[in-house]
């Protein structure tokens, strides 16, 4: 026992010290009142939860709510049927996953700006559409839904298509066989006996990739150029430009309630059908 | 008629030609086996009639038409796979359910229910396949083929996942069904009993090629060649000249019956249960084996012997 509990030592006050304490302080500002100048004060409050309900920020919940849904169906649409090619590759499987992980080499930040210069008016995709005289004007491609969209899809994918891929890989060939030994062309095989087999992979591969998106600032930041405001830069804000450190605590408490019971809700779903 | 037919099928791999020529005709409702040690193409030959594998020369016939580049799902031919390929996510009505619903049949409730009495599974079709026995596993298989009514229904070693008791027993099973369902069956083994016990016609494959077609008596009594008599059951060569041990009669020097035959020393015997195998080391310096009934009285080491056989028990091979 003694033993035991010193292998877990580490793990233990790394998870006190680094994750509890700054919990609970951001739980604690959540109900205080902001300084004057940035920071917090006295008295206990709870208001800043009241402030929640204001529909402004009603709509920005929503809106990432929507967009992270989007952005995860979508992982999952482009997903597995990469996951479904990586197993069928045989001797270059390795090298497809290494493919797969290659973007983790380079800081997320470097990567996001990597589309900024895709896609701006004077970027790689617009200038080439007009040298080949495809289009005269350069396509709005940047700072708006569908480049954070592209963001977030981008950045989340391998979350999504390592899960599938260990559920698939996991998975008698002979299945696949056997389906289509039974008349299933291949598309039945994949509806009717893949995807139902692979689903703990879907589902983890969901949550993976939802929940991330659902708090995710630097790419609305930086991909949206402002105009798409997510819970993720509203508490930002709340921090940097409008000191409003109490508010923004309780953004983020109410952020992780939210997604602690989506993600409880569909779990339980799963497991229902599952059982 | 032949319903199935092998016309010069070869298969090859880089570097290895697994299959490498066969021909054969598979008549209507047959019990036909491939049988073979592992490696002898026998499955490779199994996975292109199905559709799996494309042959690299060579043609499947399946009721007298070319199929050779139709997918699996566009023969109709059914296979039992060796590790059964239930599909774990539905009950064992849903497997059975899956293939007729595939490709559109009608009256798919009755044709399933028969499928199911016919192997026997009545009242467990509500369980996956997690909750059933291996036993209970195969019927389902089995009933998931044979509900499409296939041409021919391919058996991959279809008992070796199950305990030696059971797979006994099965042959006796697997052998009624088949002239119950009055379908054809090809048979991939590698176990020799099982091959001679359940099939009216039995193909030896060896290195990709086939040694020998015939029946069982035939494979067995008649070998065409000293690998299809020594994989068939145990062969003592005598002289270059092949006897199965149970064909060697064995007497006592001074018995009354003594004088023919070769003369040996016994070197030990072995209790089998129902017979007793003896060990004889002949004066040509060879090593046999007679197969004698346990009542016969016990042969020590050290004894000496005469080994006989009828002339019709010889096999020879050039």
């Amino acid at each position: 026992m003694r033993l035991r509990s010193w292998f877990l030592a580490p793990a233990r006050v790394w998870l006190w010290a680094l994750f509890i304490a700054p919990l609970a302080i951001v739980l604690a500002y959540s109900f205080l009142t902001r300084g004057v100048y940035g920071g917090v004060e006295l008295p206990w409050a709870g208001e800043n939860y009241a402030r929640l309900f204001d529909p402004l920020y009603g709509r920005i919940f929503l809106r990432s709510f929507v967009m992270a849904l989007t952005a995860t169906a979508l992982c999952l649409l482009f997903a597995f049927p990469a996951a479904l090619f990586i197993t069928r590759a045989e001797k270059r499987k390795n090298l497809f996953l290494q493919l797969v992980i290659l973007p983790f080499w380079t800081s997320f930040l470097v990567r996001t700006y990597a589309w900024l210069f895709l896609l701006r008016d004077t970027g790689l995709i617009n200038s080439a559409l007009q040298a080949a005289g495809v289009i005269r004007e350069p396509l709005p491609l940047l700072y708006n839904n569908f480049a954070v969209l592209l963001g977030l899809v981008y950045g989340y994918l391998p979350f999504m298509v390592l899960p599938i891929y260990a559920a698939l890989e996991r998975l008698d060939p002979a299945l696949t066989e056997a389906a289509a030994d039974l008349g299933a062309r291949p598309l039945a095989t994949v509806f009717r006996v893949l995807v139902p087999l692979a689903r703990p992979g879907i589902v983890a591969g969901s949550v993976l990739v939802f929940i991330p998106c659902l708090g995710a600032y630097l790419t609305p930041d930086l991909l949206g150029g402002g105009r798409t405001v997510l819970v993720g830069n509203l508490v930002q804000n709340q921090f940097t430009t409008a000191r409003d450190w109490p508010f923004g605590s309780a953004v983020s408490v109410a952020l992780m309630v939210l997604t602690g019971l989506l993600v409880w809700i569909f779990l339980r779903k799963e497991s229902e059908q599952l059982g | 008629m032949a319903v199935l037919e092998l016309r010069n099928l070869v298969k090859e791999y880089p570097g290895h030609r697994a299959v490498d020529g066969v021909s054969l005709t598979v008549p209507q409702g047959a019990f036909f086996s491939l049988l073979g040690p592992s490696g002898c193409g026998k499955t490779t030959t199994l996975r292109m009639i199905a559709g799996f594998e494309t042959p690299t020369s060579g043609e499947v016939l399946l009721q007298g038409q070319m199929v050779n580049h139709r997918k699996p799902y566009e023969r109709n031919v059914s296979t039992v796979f060796q590790s059964y390929a239930l599909f774990p996510h539905l009950t064992a009505r849903e497997n059975v359910e899956f293939g007729p619903r595939r490709q559109g049949m009608t009256g798919i409730e009755k044709r399933v229910k028969d499928a199911l009495d016919l192997v026997g599974l009545t009242g467990k079709e509500s369980r996956r396949p997690a909750q059933l026995s291996g036993g209970e596993r195969q019927r389902v298989a089995l009933a998931r083929s044979l509900v499409l009514q296939p041409d021919v229904l391919l058996l991959d070693e279809p008992l070796a996942a199950l305990d030696p008791k059971l797979r006994k027993q099965m042959r006796f099973e697997l052998k009624a069904l088949q002239q119950r369902a009055g379908i054809t069956f090809l048979l991939v083994t590698h176990d020799q009993e099982e091959s001679l016990s359940m099939s009216d016609q039995v193909a030896v494959m060896n290195g990709g090629r086939l040694e020998q077609v015939g029946s069982p008596e035939d494979v067995y009594l008649r070998p065409a060649s000293a690998f299809v008599a020594g994989f068939l059951g145990a062969v003592n060569w005598i002289g270059g000249i092949g006897v199965r041990p149970e064909a060697v009669r064995i007497v006592r020097c001074g018995d009354a019956r003594s004088g023919d035959g070769c003369r040996g020393v016994v070197t030990g015997s072995v209790f089998l249960g129902e017979c007793i195998q003896v060990l004889v080391r002949l004066s040509s310096g060879e090593d046999a084996v007679a197969r004698v009934e346990r009542q016969a009285a016990g042969f020590q080491r050290g004894e000496e012997v005469y080994l006989s056989w009828s002339a019709t028990d010889e096999m020879k091979f050039s």
